[in-house]
This record gives C-alpha cells, sequence and structure tokens, in this order.
C-alpha cells in the first residue's frame, strides 16, 4: 500500500509543506515552477492527443489579458476575474484553433507557434489594451503565501485530475487518436469532437496560468505571449518525459529552479532548452520520470515469509 | 427473393488525378444477404469500400443505405447508423492488450446508443467479443499486447471490434488474407452466426474457394468497374471475368 | 502614389515569396517541416558577413559559400537529428524547433546585432519607376525571385533528381518502388530548402541588418505563406505570397503601418475558416492517408 502511495503522497507533501520553510525569493521560485508545470501537463494533455503545441504561450497569454482586462476596466476582484478569464480565454483559444484540428497535425502546430507571436505585434503596433506599457496596478492577491497555495492547490488538482481521466475509458479514446485516428473514427467516434474537448481542458489550464500570474505581477502586457512561455513548458514535458503528465510536473521541478540558478548566464539558458529538447527527444524520448518509475519498480527488497 | 435493399450505389464514380479507381458503379446489396467482392489487384474494390464507409468522398454517383443518401455523411456517422468495415492492413493499437483494443469500439456513441444509455462493463463485454471469435478465454490470448499476436488473432480481433459496434450491414475488406486454412475454418462460423442473426455482409476477397462456400452472390469488379454479378459459378465462368484475371490472348 | 504602391507591393511580395520558398518546397518533397528555417536564413547571413569582413573574400564568393555551407547544415542536420525521429511528426517538429531555438539564442546570446552586421547591396544606384525611387537591390529581388521560381519549375520538370523530388511529393511508396531512397531525397529535401532559406538571405538582409529576431519574423513569415497558399503547393505560395505582399502594402500606404501585421493574421485567420488547407492545398485530413 505504502508502495503505491509512498510516491504520490510525498511529493504532494512537498509541494504542500515546503513553501512554509522557505524564504520568501524561492517562494517565488515555487510559484514558477507550478505555473511552468501546469502549462507543460497542458502541453502534455495535448501531445497525448497527437496535437503538438508550440504556443503555449497562446493560452496563457489570453487568460491573462481577460483576467487583466476584466480587473483594469471593469474592476472584477481576483476571485472573479480568474475563473471567468480561465473558462473564457479557453473558450477563445479553441475558437481560434478549431478549423485546424480538421488538418494534418503540422497545422496545428505552425498555427500555435505564430498566433501570439503574430498578437505581440499587434499588440505593439496598435497599442490596444496598454500596448507596449501594458496594463498595470491589478489588484494582487491576498499574501505570498495565498498564492503558492493557490498555484499547489491547482496543480496538483490537475496533476492527479488528468492522471486519473487519461487512465479511464475517455483517455484511451485521446490517445487512440493519436496512435490511430483512422481506427477511432472507424469505431464510431467523432475525433474531432474529442480533440475540441481535449483542446479545451488544455487552454483552460494554460489560460489559468496565464490569469493567475496576472495578479500575481499585478501586471499584463505584451511579453505574455512571448516564446518563452511556449518553449520552457515543452523542454519541461519532454526532459521528464511526455504521456505521463507527472513527468511534466518532474521537467518544470527540474528546469525552473535551474533555470533561476542559471540567471547568471542570461540569453545561453534558452540555447540550452533548445539543445535538450533535441538531445531528448531523440535520445532519451520517454524522458526521466519514465526512467525513475521503471527503476522505482524495480526495487527489490527481502520479505519475510511465515513458515 | 423480394427482400428489402440495405445499400444501393448509384453510378458512383472516384478519380483520383487522372485515374478512375471507381467508374459509373452500380449495385444494389439485399438486406440479410452475404455478397462477395471479387476482382483483381487494383480493380476498386477498397476503394468502393472507403467510399461506402464514408472515408472517401466519392466524384460523382450515391450511395443509399436503407432509402436514406449517406453520399456525404461524415464516417463516424455511418457506423452510427448501423455500417461497419473492417481494414485491410490491419493496425491495432500495439502496445495494448487485446481486450484494450475493443475498448474505442465499445466507447462508441452507437453502443451506448443501443444498450439504452449505459455503456455497461466495457471490459467484460470485451473479453466475451473476444472469446465469441476465438480467443480462447483459458489461454487468456485476450491479455496479450497486441503487438505479440500473430496475423490470426489480429484478424479476428479487427472482426470482433466491428462486430462490438453492432452493425447491420458489415463489410469485411480482404479478412481471410494471410490466414491458413484453419484459421479461415474457424473463424467462418462466426460469419455464419452473423448471418443467421440477420446482418448483411459485404466480404471484399482474394481466397475463391473459402468465399464462394458462404456467399449468396458474387460480384466482379474490374478497372472500377462491374463487369460480372450472380451465382458464384456463372460468375466464374464468364469469359470476361477469366480475362480480367488471367488476361486475353491478344 | 497608387502606382508607386503597386510597385512596392509587387517587391513586397517577392520578398515573401523568396522566405516562404524554401520552407515550402522541404515539407512538400518529404513532409518535414523545418522550424529551423529561420536560424538557418540567419545562419547563412552571418557566415557570409564574417567572410566578407573577417576573411575578406569578395561577395560573391562569400555568398555562394555560405549558401554551400547552409545546404550542408541543412542535410547534416537531417543526417544526424531528423532521420532518428522519422516518421514521428511529433518528435520532428520538437527537434527542428529546438534546433532552431538553439541557434538563433545563440546568436543572440553573442550579442552579433548592430549596424556593422549587415550585408552589401548590388549597387548604390536606384531606378526611378512609375514615380517612386526604387533602388538595385529591390529590383534584383523580383528578378531573382521570378529566375529562382522559374528554374525550380524547370529542376522538377526536366531533371531527375527534380522528378524524383516530384514523385515523392505525390506518392512515396510507389516512389520507393522505383528504386528512389526516401532517406536521399529528404535529406536532398532539407539541403535544398536550407539553400533557398540563404539566397534569399543573400538578397533580402542587404535591406536592413542581420538580427536574430529576424530569423523568427522570416518563420512567421513563411509558415503564414505556406498556410494561406497551401503547404506543398509552390503555385500556392506566389498566389499567397502576392496576396499578402498587395494587401500589406497597400495597407501600409492607405491605412498605416501597424494595421500591417493585423491584415496578415485577419488573412490566415480567414483562409484557416473557408479553406483551411490553404488556397491551393490538398490536404485532407484522412483521406490522403487510406
Amino acid at each position: 500500500m505504502l508502495y503505491l502511495a509512498g510516491p504520490r503522497l510525498l511529493p504532494a507533501a512537498a509541494f504542500l509543506l515546503l513553501p512554509l520553510f522557505l524564504g520568501v525569493y524561492w517562494q517565488k521560485v515555487m510559484i514558477s515552477v507550478a505555473v511552468f508545470a501546469l502549462l507543460a501537463m497542458s502541453w502534455d494533455l495535448l501531445a497525448q492527443t497527437g496535437m503538438i503545441s508550440l504556443g503555449q504561450a497562446l493560452f496563457f497569454g489570453m487568460g491573462a489579458y481577460v483576467s487583466g482586462i476584466l480587473n483594469f476596466y471593469f474592476g472584477a476582484p481576483p476571485w472573479i476575474a480568474i475563473p471567468i478569464a480561465t473558462v473564457l480565454g479557453g473558450a477563445l483559444c479553441t475558437l481560434i484553433l478549431l478549423p485546424v484540428l480538421r488538418l494534418r497535425g503540422i497545422y496545428f502546430s505552425m498555427v500555435t507557434l505564430i498566433v501570439p507571436l503574430m498578437l505581440v505585434r499587434i499588440i505593439e503596433a496598435t497599442k490596444i489594451f496598454g500596448g507596449t506599457e501594458g496594463l498595470s496596478g491589478m489588484t494582487p492577491l491576498p499574501s505570498t503565501l495565498t498564492e503558492i497555495y493557490l498555484a499547489t492547490g491547482v496543480l496538483l488538482g490537475v496533476l492527479f485530475g488528468l492522471r486519473r481521466l487519461m487512465e479511464t475509458d475517455y483517455g484511451l479514446v485521446l490517445k487512440g487518436i493519436r496512435d490511430n485516428d483512422r481506427s477511432v473514427t472507424n469505431a464510431g467516434i467523432n475525433i474531432y469532437w474529442f480533440k475540441t474537448q481535449a483542446l479545451f481542458i488544455s487552454s483552460t489550464i494554460g489560460a489559468f496560468a496565464g490569469a493567475f500570474m496576472t495578479h500575481v505581477y499585478m501586471f499584463v502586457g505584451m511579453p505574455v505571449f512571448a516564446l518563452d512561455y511556449s518553449i520552457l513548458p515543452i523542454a519541461a514535458a519532454v526532459v521528464g518525459g511526455g504521456g505521463t503528465l507527472a513527468g511534466a510536473t518532474l521537467g518544470a521541478v527540474i528546469l525552473v529552479p535551474l533555470s533561476e540558478a542559471l540567471r547568471g548566464i542570461g540569453g545561453l539558458r534558452i540555447v540550452l532548452y533548445g539543445l535538450f529538447l533535441v538531445v531528448f527527444i531523440v535520445a532519451i524520448p520517454e524522458g526521466l520520470f519514465d526512467y525513475i518509475q521503471r527503476k522505482y519498480h524495480q526495487m527489490e527488497r527481502w520479505v519475510e515469509i511465515d513458515q | 427473393m423480394s427482400l428489402p435493399t440495405a445499400l444501393r450505389v448509384e453510378n458512383l464514380c472516384k478519380i483520383f488525378g487522372r485515374v478512375a479507381a471507381v467508374d459509373h458503379l452500380s449495385c444494389e446489396v439485399r438486406s440479410g444477404e452475404l455478397i462477395g467482392i471479387i476482382g483483381p489487384n487494383g480493380s476498386g474494390k477498397t476503394t468502393l469500400v472507403n467510399l461506402i464507409s464514408g472515408f472517401v468522398k466519392p466524384t460523382s454517383g450515391r450511395i443509399l443505405y436503407n432509402g436514406q443518401d449517406i453520399t456525404r455523411t461524415a464516417p463516424h456517422k455511418i457506423v452510427c447508423m448501423g455500417i461497419s468495415r473492417t481494414f485491410q492492413m490491419v493496425r491495432p493499437f500495439y502496445r495494448l492488450p487485446a481486450y484494450k483494443n475493443m475498448i474505442i469500439p465499445l466507447y462508441s456513441p452507437r453502443v451506448r446508443q443501443l444498450a439504452g444509455g449505459q455503456y455497461g462493463d466495457r471490459n467484460a463485454v470485451a473479453l466475451d467479443l473476444l472469446e465469441e471469435v476465438g480467443f480462447e478465454r483459458d489461454a487468456h490470448v485476450a491479455y496479450k499486447p497486441a503487438g505479440t499476436l500473430p496475423q490470426g488473432y489480429l484478424k479476428r480481433l479487427e472482426l470482433a471490434k466491428a462486430i462490438a459496434l453492432s452493425p447491420d450491414l458489415l463489410i469485411l475488406d480482404e479478412l481471410f488474407s494471410g490466414l491458413s486454412l484453419a484459421e479461415v475454418a474457424s473463424i467462418v462460423p462466426v460469419i455464419e452466426k452473423l448471418r443467421l442473426a440477420g446482418k448483411t455482409i459485404i466480404m471484399i476477397e482474394h481466397r475463391l474457394k473459402e468465399l464462394f462456400r458462404i456467399a449468396d452472390r458474387i460480384m466482379v469488379l474490374n478497372f472500377g468497374q462491374k463487369i460480372a454479378e450472380g451465382a458464384a459459378a456463372e460468375v466464374m465462368a464468364s469469359e470476361d471475368v477469366k480475362k480480367a484475371y488471367l488476361g486475353s490472348e491478344e | 502614389m497608387f502606382a508607386g504602391t503597386i510597385v512596392f507591393a509587387l517587391i513586397n511580395s517577392f520578398i515573401l515569396i523568396l522566405m516562404a520558398i524554401g520552407f515550402n518546397l522541404t515539407f512538400g518533397i518529404s513532409g518535414v517541416a523545418n522550424f529551423a528555417y529561420g536560424a538557418l536564413y540567419i545562419m547563412s547571413a552571418y557566415m557570409s558577413w564574417t567572410m566578407l569582413n573577417l576573411l575578406h573574400l569578395p561577395f560573391w564568393a562569400s555568398a555562394v559559400l555560405s549558401i554551400g555551407f547552409t545546404m550542408i547544415s541543412g542535410a547534416l542536420m537531417y543526417r544526424f537529428v531528423l532521420l532518428r525521429v522519422r516518421g514521428q511528426a511529433l518528435s520532428e517538429v520538437i527537434a527542428t524547433f529546438g534546433i532552431g531555438l538553439a541557434i538563433l539564442e545563440l546568436f543572440r546570446y553573442l550579442g552579433l546585432v548592430g549596424f556593422e552586421y549587415t550585408l552589401p547591396v548590388f549597387s548604390n544606384e536606384s531606378f526611378m519607376i512609375a514615380g517612386a525611387y526604387v533602388d538595385i537591390q529591390r529590383i534584383a529581388i523580383v528578378l531573382i525571385g521570378l529566375l529562382l521560381v522559374l528554374g525550380l519549375w524547370l529542376f522538377t520538370h526536366f531533371t531527375a533528381t527534380g522528378l524524383a523530388f516530384r514523385a515523392i511529393a505525390q506518392d512515396e511508396r510507389t516512389a520507393l518502388t522505383f528504386g528512389i531512397d526516401s532517406d536521399w531525397a529528404a535529406t536532398l529535401s532539407v539541403s535544398f530548402g536550407a539553400g533557398l532559406a540563404a539566397i534569399a538571405a543573400t538578397i533580402i538582409i542587404p535591406l536592413g541588418s542581420i538580427a536574430p529576431d529576424e530569423g523568427y519574423d522570416v518563420l512567421i513569415k513563411a509558415l503564414a505563406i505556406c498556410i494561406i497558399g497551401g503547404l506543398g503547393s509552390t503555385g500556392g505560395v506566389i498566389v499567397a505570397g502576392f496576396i499578402v505582399g498587395f494587401a500589406e502594402r497597400f495597407t501600409d500606404t492607405y491605412i498605416g503601418s501597424h494595421w500591417t501585421m493585423i491584415v496578415s493574421l485577419a488573412a490566415i485567420l480567414l483562409v484557416l475558416a473557408i479553406k483551411p488547407s490553404g488556397l491551393f492545398g490538398r490536404q485532407k485530413e484522412l483521406e490522403e492517408r487510406i
């Protein structure tokens, strides 16, 4: 019992207890870990359904701006703005990407890559919603501890919830769409409807991350659509191991603090992410989580036998 | 016999580039009959199946199922209307056990609809269906990963997946190919049982001897056209059919 | 002003076509979406610059050498990375994306940005066309663009390699039965695509300076043109190039330069809503895989 529960309870406990012992700086890092873990899991869900997103920033930015707009122009407090932004942001992203679901997978990757980048340039050029300056002075969340526990709470909820979902037959259908969508269609299932659902779930998770961060930074601007928010989640999911959701979280736990520690080398970090991506996807596609999982299951113990 | 028409194909054409894979084909399949479709390679048999099952849209012509026009209907909807097909190239989900491969068809809206809104225990149904097509229960074959199963079992899995959808019209695309005589002999009773239950069955085959034993009627295709139709003996005696398969002396 | 706008719209169209044609070619032949395309574009420009300014080679030599090196880089990228993930579209995307990212960010990190980082124009003269001064460089873009498109057409219709490319683009398995090596063709397709990117860089970069951000811009533009025109269709790239080129230029002149990107995005969304596979695209999701 402990054998199975241990690996699940331990990290969960760590996430919940650690904030109490960390200084403010590392608490902020934890928030970052949670946010990127959410984006990475969102990416992983799409990848398991056969869609490779190169633009998690789209989900993040959409949620960020909707929440920012609700707060800035309409005075909605965070506990109203964030949930609305989560659902609305997710719905908008799903609508935008709806047409490409019927096309070859590569179109999905292409469109998710360029739409956020185009949005950056559009905001810069038309100066809407604050333009280059962005919107500032958002209502903050009550305290850093609230921030952390909200983020980690959602993280754990999404992690265990999605893992549960992917274990069910519904998850099997999604994975089936990736492996052999012709076969799934032949089973009388509308694959585009299921893809839409996966996209919606994914984008709402990403939108939450964005909406949340708007209130942590008390600011939203063009950078929310930047490539950085698209790259790190993919690197985290690939390094940690795609297809397991826990791998995506592990990847974020490794890469985000690493990224902080390597702040000194500046832009070289992204170069490393790029290299990580290539090396891992070619040489270690299952990722670190799978390796750890296998080693855990291979542990041998002496057991006493009753005579 | 004045059985109702289950499927009617009217002047169906499918052109790929400059090649007419199906060329002004018309035919009728009566409810409850087992019709075999044969013809040399490239005669358009699989394209015809793709057209009927909705995976490919025709260039012109119509397909009617129980009087309803399904020419432009989406493939998953066609399945939900009661037409189920197998694929010539069997590609299961290799890493999943055989019975897990059955879960996806059992998750289909059609299955839920026929079961009265409840899905029931999909795992149990899967194991039952697999046993019906010959997966020995006591040897636990159904639990083996699909990637480790030999062709005979994979074909049976493909058949089980089609049956799971409770079709009224079942289309089997070269089900017997790659199977030994014994394996074919073990599958035939399953097909016979489906016939007794009143299902309409279309079988594309190259294994003529085995097909002729169970088919009511044979249709011969060549270059996308129907060149002969009728009982097995008269069809095989036809000059056109002989020329199609063996070539002529010019 | 109208006539001048048309002239510049024409030039803009060819710039877009030149940027997109390499990406489109690679995908059309081997189905490889080379997300490192923008990086190769910029890399070739830096190579030329290095040879020009550090090795003091003449312009033509630098250009030809850098185009050659870029083509080799493309081939190496395929051989050492893509080959190992060939067929798994998901991994291919991530691998090329990672490479492109690493290259561009490396250039950014090395700080190779500034006015001195640019390539020379062919000539500083300009002509008066339709009431506007058009410099030789821009005229060269149109001319070379035309030559390139024509050359590609001739190549793919009249040479053995070119015909092999078309064969594989149409039906890979049948082409294999004819003895056309799929991996060899894929290597060549990435290589040629990279070469086209290098050629485009050689003529377009002189209009401005070399900057890593340009790499992302080129990738965005190439993707946009390919989405609108239809992946794999050279005709589509040309038509889309003209549509977007003219739309951008006219928007710039008559509405305001801020709106050009919106027009491009709107064009993409419109195409996706009406004919998702692009104007000349033939990509039906399931049909082609039966």
